[in-house]
Parts: C-alpha cells; structure tokens; sequence
C-alpha cells in the first residue's frame, strides 16, 4: 500500500497543475479562519460573524465541516486529471507494462483519495480547533469534543465524491469532459429533485428516493448548518416559523455513500480490466 | 533451452476485425526475435497481449516456466511499444525513478542505464524537451532498468531520422551481445535482416512462417544470365536437373537453383556446351523478396 501511495505521490509532486491547486485548496481551507474578521459596523447594525456563535464548540464542527465541503472541488480538479492525464500521456500503458497490475493501478488512485481525505480531514479539524479554542464560549473539553461525527462525515463525504471523480476520469479520459459530466449530472439531479419535490408537496417522497443517489447522499452527509444558528433560531421563533430539523449524522447517510464508493471504484476496476489499452 | 515466452492458438477479435488468428510460436532465451508483418498484420496486438494491456479473445500465453503470473512476469521484462510514453512534465530522471518504484529497483540503476543510451548528461531536462530520438532512448533506458531477461520492441525506429536509426540499432546489437533475448517488432525487413537471427512473419493475423531467417531464404539462390545464343541457353537450362525453373524477362534470363553451383562452374558448363555468357551474376533471394512472396502468395 505504502509502494502504491509513493508511486502516485512521485506522478503528483512534479506536476505543477496539481501542485497549485492542491496549495490554492489547502489555502481557501485556512481561510475559513477569515470569517471570522467578517464585521459590519453601520451606524445601529452591528454585525461580527465571529460573535455570532459560529465558532462555538460543537457547532464550530458542523459548521466548518460544512464549509470546508464546498471547497472540495479544487481537489475534484486534481483527482480527475491525475486519472485521465494517465490516459491522455498514454502512461497507463507504460505503467502497466512495466509491471503495475490494473487493480494496483485503481488501488493506488484509491489510495490517494483516501490520503486526499484523510489530510483535508486533519487540516480542517486543527482549523477549527483553533478558531473554537479562540472564539468559543465554551472551553471544556467535553464540550470541544463532542459532535466529532461530523468529521467522519466530512471524511467520508471526501471520499465518496472523489470516488466519483476517479470513476469519471476512468470512464471519459478527458479530466475537462470529465468535469463537465459530473455538472451535468449534479444539474440532471437537482433539477429532477425540484420537480418530484414539486410534484409531491408536503410529503417526503422525493427526500426517500433522491436519497440514495450520489449527490444528494453526499449532501446529506452534512446539513445545511445556517438554521441551527441561535441567531437564526430566535428570527425564525419570532416570525412564527419552526426550524426544527434533524442535524444529526446517520449510520445509512454514511452506509449509502460508502456504498456508493465502493461501486464508483469497482466499476472503474471492471472498466480497466474490460478495455484494450 | 529456456523458454522465455509460449504462445497458444492466441486469437483477438476487434468487433468484426480478426487483428491476430490463431497464432502459435516460442521464444527461447539467448536469440535475437524478429516480428515482421505489414502496417496492421497484428504485431502490437500481439505484443500488447502478452504485456497484459490488450485482452485476448481465446487462445493463451505463458510467460517463462508457465508457472509465474503475467504481473509477476512483466518485472522480468522490458518492453515499448510504438511511442515512448513518459510523464512530459518530469524529467528523465524523474521518470526513471517512478519506473524504478513501480518494477521495485534500486535507483542506482538509473544513471548506469541512462549512460548506456548516451542520455546521462540529459538527464535533468523535462521529458517534453527530448527529441523523438531521444525519447526512444530513453523508453529503452526504461525497459532495461530491471536488467530483463526479454527486450521487447515494438517499431523502434519508426520515425527516426538515419542516425536515430543507427544509434537504435547499434544499441539492440549492443544489448543483445550481452545476452538479453530481444523481441523486436517491425514492418522493415532490413531491420529484421539486420538485426534478428529468428523470425515470425505475419499477414493479417495469421503466421505465415517461423523459423530462423537464414533458412527463410531457403533457396540455393539463382543465376541471371544473358546470352547471344538465348534460345538454345534456355533449352540447355531446361534440361539441365540442377535448375528449377528459368525465367524471361526479355534478354534477361533468370535461371533458379535447385542444389548449391557457385558461378565458375556454371561458366565452364556453358562455355563447354558452347555457349558464350554476356552477363552472368549468380544471387541469393533478399528477404524483402522472400517477405514479398509469402505475403503475396496467400
């Protein structure tokens, strides 16, 4: 495992393409810390984003889990392009040729997403670990370390729609068309969302079924986390409207994107393995 | 003798296209292989099943004893097939060294090769600056990073300009003097005349001869005569047992040898029955002509 992941890290560390944009992610994930500067001062308003409780420990989880999961697009970019580069630079052939097995192949792109993962996961724990530590009302350590679910789900988030990517690298071998699919798809999918909801008001149906597909499986990973805000909260209890909403992480969020993971991976194997290079 | 490579009744269909028909033949370790076939006779075909990167139909293959897993099996080998294909965003080195890790070789290796194709001093520019012919020495630096027991070569020369050529060749012959088995792939018969001391020819697909290239041109060679007297020169050829047929271009005559005559006694023969030769050159077939006529035949 250890030969694999070295020899995909020695395909990275030389590409500058992937060199920035893994630098610009990790960036933009250390700038969430720059929310908390956010202040307006106009005359009565008196807005400070970090005073509104965003950095309270446990939320600070929650909330920075869910910010850190919009940036993951920046390494989307990265994980496509080192598939479908091996495609276009018809390494793959060479790679196999000199003695790497296709499912060593598949294994070591894993592989990569997983470290991907797991190092953003790291990154945004210590990030908001800090921000908690500086601007939290609450400081004790029970405090600080409940709710760490939603680092799990931020991880396993990370992975399913890498998975996704690499599927996709695989399949199309060009990372722009490749890129482009994913839209399409993600769009395909939230327009079809809109209208079964739309259809079914009031019920759960479209919730039951959208489910189980791949972007909104990722998105229930992590809940929106805007309406858990006390803030919020106190507007929403004045105007007579109830925010009541399940935040919480579930066991079958995270069965169902695992799910989802290991198919994106398996049929990338099975497609490898089917094709003549 | 070692075998290195077996190949059984290997077929591979491309939808409709047969691209390689029940193809049968061995390599054995210490010779010099030649592949040869026109544009699209199913070399690469060949060679991208047994390096594992083309799927076969039917038919199999065995690397070595038969024993040993193809992935186990390519460590031992080197092979390029068409184009060099390297990351072109690292340089040569850098290249060598992912090789290195993916076959599980010391790095020491990689300056040793890299002497060896005369790249050492290249060694640190980017793999996109490389000139076509520098790229292909360095996919064989490549292939020969794990000392392979089989050299396998898909169209080396293809593209090169005359030196490339000889600098390519130069090294087979080089590599191949210390012993390696070399499987060399190619549509030009002068490469494999060169180079090769067994060959494989194919057409379509199908094999239509395997064996060493000196009994490829079998034949005892021919003789191409001119003569005053031609009418009376063709019967005597036709009489004569030791030919097995005479040909006529206008005045050239093309007598073919059925046992080995070398062209001295052949003159004193005429010249007792008679006959004085004006132009007399005794030949042996080229491959080109041997390859013309077992492709044409079928």
């Amino acid at each position: 495992m250890l030969r694999l992941l070295e020899i995909e890290f020695h395909k990275l560390r030389y590409s500058k393409a992937s060199k920035i944009l893994i630098i610009t992610y990790f960036v933009l994930l250390t700038c969430i810390a720059l929310f908390a500067s956010i202040k307006f001062d106009i005359g009565p308003i008196k807005f400070h984003l970090a005073e509104l409780g965003i950095f309270n420990f446990p939320y600070v989880w929650h909330f920075n889990t869910f910010v850190a999961g919009l940036l993951k697009f920046f390494l989307l970019l990265v994980i496509v392009s080192m598939v479908s580069n091996e495609y276009s630079n018809k390494t793959i052939k060479q790679n196999l040729i000199d003695g790497l097995s296709k499912k060593e192949f598949i294994l070591s792109k894993f592989y990569t997403v997983i470290a991907f993962s797991l190092i953003s996961t790291v990154f945004v724990f210590i990030v908001s670990l800090i921000l908690g530590l500086i601007y939290s009302s609450y400081k004790e350590p029970s405090i600080i370390f409940s709710d760490l679910e939603y680092l799990i789900a931020f991880f396993i988030k990370l992975v399913g729609f890498f998975s996704f990517g690499l599927f996709l690298g695989v399949l199309i071998k060009r990372s722009a068309f490749a890129v482009a699919t994913m839209i399409v798809l993600f769009f395909v999918e939230f327009i079809s969302y809109a209208i079964v909801s739309g259809y079914n008001r009031g019920t759960d149906v479209a919730d039951n079924i959208y489910q189980f597909l791949p972007f909104k499986s990722l998105w229930n990973l992590i809940d929106e986390p805007g309406s858990r805000l006390s803030a919020v909260q106190a507007v929403a209890q004045q105007v007579g409207e109830d925010l009541a909403y399940d935040y919480a992480v579930h066991w079958y969020e995270i069965a169902i994107v695992l799910g989802w993971t290991a198919l994106f991976i398996f049929l990338s194997y099975r497609l490898l393995k089917k094709r003549d290079l | 003798m070692d075998t290195i490579l077996t190949i059984n009744n290997l077929t591979k269909k491309f939808g409709y296209l047969t691209a390689v028909k029940d193809l049968s033949f061995t390599i054995n370790k210490g010779n010099v292989y030649g592949i040869l076939g026109p544009n699209g006779s199913g070399k690469s075909t060949t060679l991208g099943i047994v390096l594992n990167v083309v799927n076969k139909t039917s038919g199999d293959f065995s690397w070595f004893d038969g024993n040993t897993t193809t992935h186990d099996a390519l460590k031992k080998v080197g092979a390029i097939i068409e184009r060099p294909n390297f990351y072109p965003y690292m340089s040569a080195y850098q290249n060598l060294k992912l090789v290195c890790k993916i076959k599980g070789v010391d790095f020491s290796k990689v300056d040793e090769k890299l002497e060896l194709v005369g790249l050492l001093d290249r060694k640190d520019s980017k793999f996109q600056t490389y000139s076509l012919g520098m790229k292909q020495r360095l996919a064989i630096a490549s292939a020969l990073l794990n000392d392979p027991e089989i050299l396998i070569l898909d169209e080396p020369t293809n593209g090169l300009d005359p030196q490339g050529i000889h600098q390519i060749r130069t090294l087979i012959k080089q590599i191949a003097s210390n012993g390696t088995t070399i499987l060399l792939a190619s549509h030009l018969l002068d490469e494999v005349e060169k180079v090769c001391s067994h060959v494989v020819v194919l057409r379509k697909g199908e094999k239509l001869y395997s064996g060493r290239v000196d009994e490829m041109i079998s034949s005892h060679g021919f003789f191409e005569l001119k003569a005053e007297k031609q009418s009376e020169l063709i019967q005597v050829l036709e009489a004569d047992a030791n030919f097995s047929s005479v040909k006529t271009e206008g005045e050239l005559i093309t007598a073919f040898l059925n046992e080995p005559m070398d062209a001295s006694a052949f003159n004193k023969l005429m010249f007792d029955k008679g006959i004085t030769l004006s132009h007399l050159v005794k030949r042996k077939e080229s491959l080109e002509e041997q390859f013309l006529k077992l492709t044409n035949n079928q």
